[in-house]
């Protein structure tokens, strides 16, 4: 649908706040490198002051970098003003001009462009089809619910055919359920749409739900690029592998190194560990152990012992001293296993390729 | 850091758009030209003539004249009791209708109405009405209780008028500032042992402290910048305002004027400044949160009681001042001859050119209030909703206005203007026509409207510009199809407020006029001086009309074409 796809490309892009208490200037968004190409989903994560709504405000153009250049499809922007711009934003709050009724509303950008009445309809009346809102024309953007508001914004930014979709917290509004189906939704009409999205979330299931690529940011710079799958059972750094799910950390030396093969001591209990080309032997180094990659057996690699244990109806959740490091283990279908109560000895048990190891 | 280019690619977004950039220019312009530089001539003329050069002997012998030394001390003496009262009462009515459980309808009109009341009166009726009842010829003083002899001008009648006109805008300010007082706090200490009395000493009061030194301030500028009452009921005690007034009108004293208008200047800027920057702040980190729930009001007799008498007897006072003003056009001889008769509404029209005075009065008025609203509305607009560099000075400039009083704006214009700008002649054309009338009306009103408009906006959710900005609309385009929408409330209340404003206004207005225009306001004051009380109530009965009906209109308007109407609706 939409009359190009465009790719977006950051370079260098930094933005420079004054804090607001001390009066002094900190970075924002901190040179960082994007390259999003066209037709993809990505989704800009990270905690709250992160600077991934300043880096959507600023591809927007509502936000000016401070240093660096951004490119859309291929042209430098940054001194376009944003409706001299091909981006088309959904907003946090739906923004839907309250004195307009939905049609009005879907056809305001359309009626800017001049375009002649007959081709609005058509238009408007098309993409209202696509977001489920046919015949609701003549409401008030009042009358809706949550959902269908969030619905109109999207219709409104769709018809324009932008070369990219940016969304900025769209679903925070919305409860748990109607998340769900939201987030499927705008998965399927960007599809159907086959255009490019930047989609700004601290929401990890969203993104993950959502996205070709993730970028992690946090602390203005870019904690990681990568698919869902990667960015989970790789990630980069501790931050990455804190923020996505859970993880347990488990520290020590790689004492032996064969290849990719080696062995970390944990605890001084001898750990076999795979993906360790990169580490030099004897260094320190952390291993990243998910909740749900490990059960609590009898027999396994660590030793530890029982400090919670609670059930869950479809897990067990422990938590399990290993030395003084707390571990926790999220173990399923409990009904078929051993129950382990609270001051138990017990040993942890996983696969090594599970184990990712920084 | 290195070298930032925001500030730069912002600027060259802003250059971009031609219609914004005129707009902050012309706006850049006007308020320099009509508010900062009259005020900048007379400080330039009060320290420095052609002859003597740089001087400070202008201000050495004002100071040298007892009368200006005796204005000064009168003027702070008002202001000060003015300020102390009005904040009482405000405080009183405000408390009431937050605490207390009086929900009669009665009561709940009586509110409303001595809140409306001085909006659509001139400033000065109160002294007109404060004379009939209390002076020498007064129903009270004289038919009531027989004192031949009660001198109601001076000091007394300056305070009380003043008090009676200005203790509503302190109503509205304490008002709200109560109901955002979170009750489970009073409720805290009350359930910790403390007495009524000892929350609303230990919890409520240390709540509104600096709410109540904002009230005070605001009235004193109020008070101190006040021209008409001072000048009617004042009889020889003088204020700064009247004295400069006579200063320039009787002695020919421009220098000496221009100084004096300077020091009262000060006196009003360095008020609004402590109000502005250092209360209004402490006001806000206070009182941050909205009232969690319904307040439990109390409806103890021992306190409900004395509170309700007080109150209503006030405001029925209010109310008797004004209506006190049609029955003196009505009667034969106020104070001895109570027969009905039109005669006084015949005389304005006949023998005083009334028809001419309303129609100037209200042409002019009608020409400045949309230029007024809608300038107001742009300014909002660029303060809330924008950022550039010169957003600042357009806000304190245009909030700056507010503590100007119109007798230093006045001076301002005729010793800014009366030779064109910088006596070069650029613009002396305006000086004695209309324009300088309307332009006048126009910055005295702005305030008002900028302020209301800025609250307007600052409810309005930034992203629904933005959303409109980002689907291709420029600046022009957002503010005319989404903002203006918006605030459409707004700016026509602020279009009737500009109205009445203009149309009641007389502090300025009555040092620039020139003969060719007859005012209501100017007559009414004239009459008034003379003592022809019939005439000048014939005048401003007629006056209240016109006002009170456009408020009416304005609030039958919005409930019918208003967008809050239509939104409701669909609710």
């Amino acid at each position: 649908m939409a009359k190009e796809k465009k790719g977006v490309r950051l370079e260098h892009i930094s933005k420079i706040y004054k804090d607001p208490k001390t009066g002094k200037d900190f970075y924002a968004v901190k040179d960082t490198s994007l390259e999003i190409t066209p037709g993809s989903f990505v989704t800009l994560l990270g905690p709250s002051g992160c600077g991934k709504t300043t880096t959507l405000r600023m591809i927007a153009g509502f936000e000016s970098p401070d240093e660096g250049e951004i490119y859309l499809g291929g042209e430098p922007i940054n001194a376009l003003t944003p409706n001299k711009r091909d981006t088309a934003m959904v907003f946090q709050s739906y923004a839907l001009l309250p004195h307009y009724n939905i049609y009005d509303n879907v056809a305001y950008g359309l009626k800017l462009r001049k375009l002649d009445k007959a081709t609005i309809r058509e238009k408007v009346t098309k993409i209202l089809k696509l977001v489920g809102l046919e015949g609701m024309e003549e409401r008030m953007t009042n009358q809706l619910s949550g959902g269908q508001q969030q619905r109109v914004a999207l219709a409104r930014a769709l018809v324009l055919e932008p070369g990219v979709l940016l969304f900025d917290e769209p679903l925070s509004n919305l409860d748990a359920k109607l998340r769900v189906t939201m987030r499927t939704e705008i998965r399927r009409i960007q599809q159907e749409a086959g255009i490019t999205a930047i989609y700004v979330t601290h929401d990890q299931s969203e993104a993950m739900a959502l996205s070709d690529q993730i970028i992690i940011m946090n602390k203005g710079v870019v904690a990681q690029i990568g698919t869902p799958q990667e960015i989970y059972y790789h990630p980069a750094n501790e931050f990455v592998a804190d923020f996505i799910g859970e993880a347990n950390f488990l520290r020590g030396p790689l004492t032996e190194k064969a290849g990719n093969e080696g062995t970390v001591m944990v605890n001084d209990i001898p750990v076999e560990v795979t993906g360790v080309a990169n580490i030099d032997q004897g260094a320190d180094c952390t291993l990243v152990l998910r909740p749900e990659s490990a059960v609590l057996a009898n027999q396994g690699q660590l030793p530890c012992k029982v400090i919670v244990s609670c059930f869950m109806g479809s897990y067990q959740n422990y938590h399990v001293m290993v030395g003084d490091t707390l571990v926790k283990i999220t173990d399923f279908n409990p009904k078929n296993k051993r129950i382990f109560a609270v001051g138990e000895q017990a040993y942890i048990r996983f696969d090594k390729e599970i184990i990712h190891v920084l | 850091m290195a070298t930032r280019q925001g500030a730069a690619l912002d600027r060259k977004k802003l250059l971009g758009d031609p219609v914004m950039v005129t707009t902050i220019v012309v706006l850049i312009a006007f308020l320099t030209l009509f508010i900062l530089y009259p005020l900048a001539i007379l400080l330039v003329d009060s320290v420095y003539g052609p002859e003597t050069g740089l001087t400070g002997s202008v201000f050495k012998r004002i100071f040298q004249m007892k009368s200006f030394r005796t204005a000064i001390t009168n003027t702070l003496k008002v202001g000060l009791t003015v300020g102390i009262l009005s904040t009482l009462v405000g405080l009183l009515f405000a408390y009431v209708e937050v605490y207390v459980k009086v929900r009669t309808r009665f009561m709940g009109g009586l509110f409303k109405l001595v809140s409306m009341l001085p909006v659509v009166s001139p400033p000065f009726v109160l002294s007109l009405s404060m004379i009939m009842l209390f002076g020498k010829a007064g129903i009270i003083t004289r038919f009531l209780l027989h004192i031949y002899d009660n001198e109601v001008y001076g000091y007394g009648g300056i305070v009380i008028v003043q008090a009676l006109t200005f203790f509503p805008v302190c109503y509205m300010m304490l008002k709200g500032l109560l109901k955002n007082i979170d009750p489970s706090l009073e409720e805290a200490a009350r359930d910790m042992g403390a007495s009524r009395f000892k929350v609303f000493t230990s919890v409520t009061l240390p709540l509104i402290l600096p709410g109540l030194g904002n009230a005070f301030l605001v009235t004193f500028i109020e008070s101190i910048a006040d021209f008409a009452n001072p000048m009617i009921i004042g009889g020889s005690y003088d204020t700064l305002a009247t004295t400069i007034y006579l200063q320039i009108t009787g002695a020919y004293d421009k220098q000496g004027a221009a100084a004096m208008a300077v020091v009262l200047l000060t006196i009003t800027l360095a008020m609004y400044l402590v109000q502005k920057y250092v209360l209004e702040k402490k006001t806000a980190a206070t009182l941050t949160g909205k009232a969690s729930r319904a307040r439990m009001a109390i409806e103890d007799k021992s306190v409900t009681i004395p509170l309700t008498v007080l109150c209503s007897g006030i405001a029925l006072f209010v109310i008797l001042m004004y209506i006190c003003v049609p029955f003196g056009g009505l009667f034969t001889t106020w104070g001895y001859n109570f027969n009905l008769t039109t005669k006084w509404f015949k005389l304005v029209f006949t023998k005083y050119k009334g028809l001419k005075a309303f129609r100037d009065s209200f042409l002019l008025s009608m020409a400045s209030a949309p230029i007024t609203a809608l300038l107001s509305m742009i300014i909002s607009y660029l303060v809330v909703k924008r950022k550039f560099k010169a957003k600042g000075f357009i806000e304190f400039v245009s909030m700056l206005a507010m503590a100007v009083p119109g007798t230093v704006l006045g001076i301002g214009y005729i010793r800014g203007f009366v030779n064109g700008v910088f006596g070069t002649g650029f613009l002396q054309g305006i000086y004695g026509s209309a324009a300088i009338l309307i332009i006048v009306f126009v910055v005295r009103s702005l305030p008002t409207g900028t302020r209301s408009g800025i609250s307007a906006l600052r409810q309005i959710d930034k992203s629904i510009e933005e959303s409109a900005y980002d689907m291709g609309a420029d600046s022009f385009k957002v503010f005319m199809t989404v903002t203006l929408p918006l605030i459409k409330d707004s700016f026509l209340s602020g279009l009737v407020t500009a109205f009445v404003r203009s149309i009641t206004a007389i502090s300025a207005i009555i040092l620039l006029v020139t003969p060719q225009f007859l005012l209501i306001t100017v007559q009414i004051n004239e009459f008034a001086e003379k003592g022809s009380y019939g005439i000048a109530c014939a005048f401003a009965t007629i006056l209240i009309a016109i006002t009170y009906g456009s408020v009416l209109l304005m609030n039958l308007v919005i409930k019918y074409f208003g967008t809050s109407r239509k939104i409701k609706e669909a609710q």
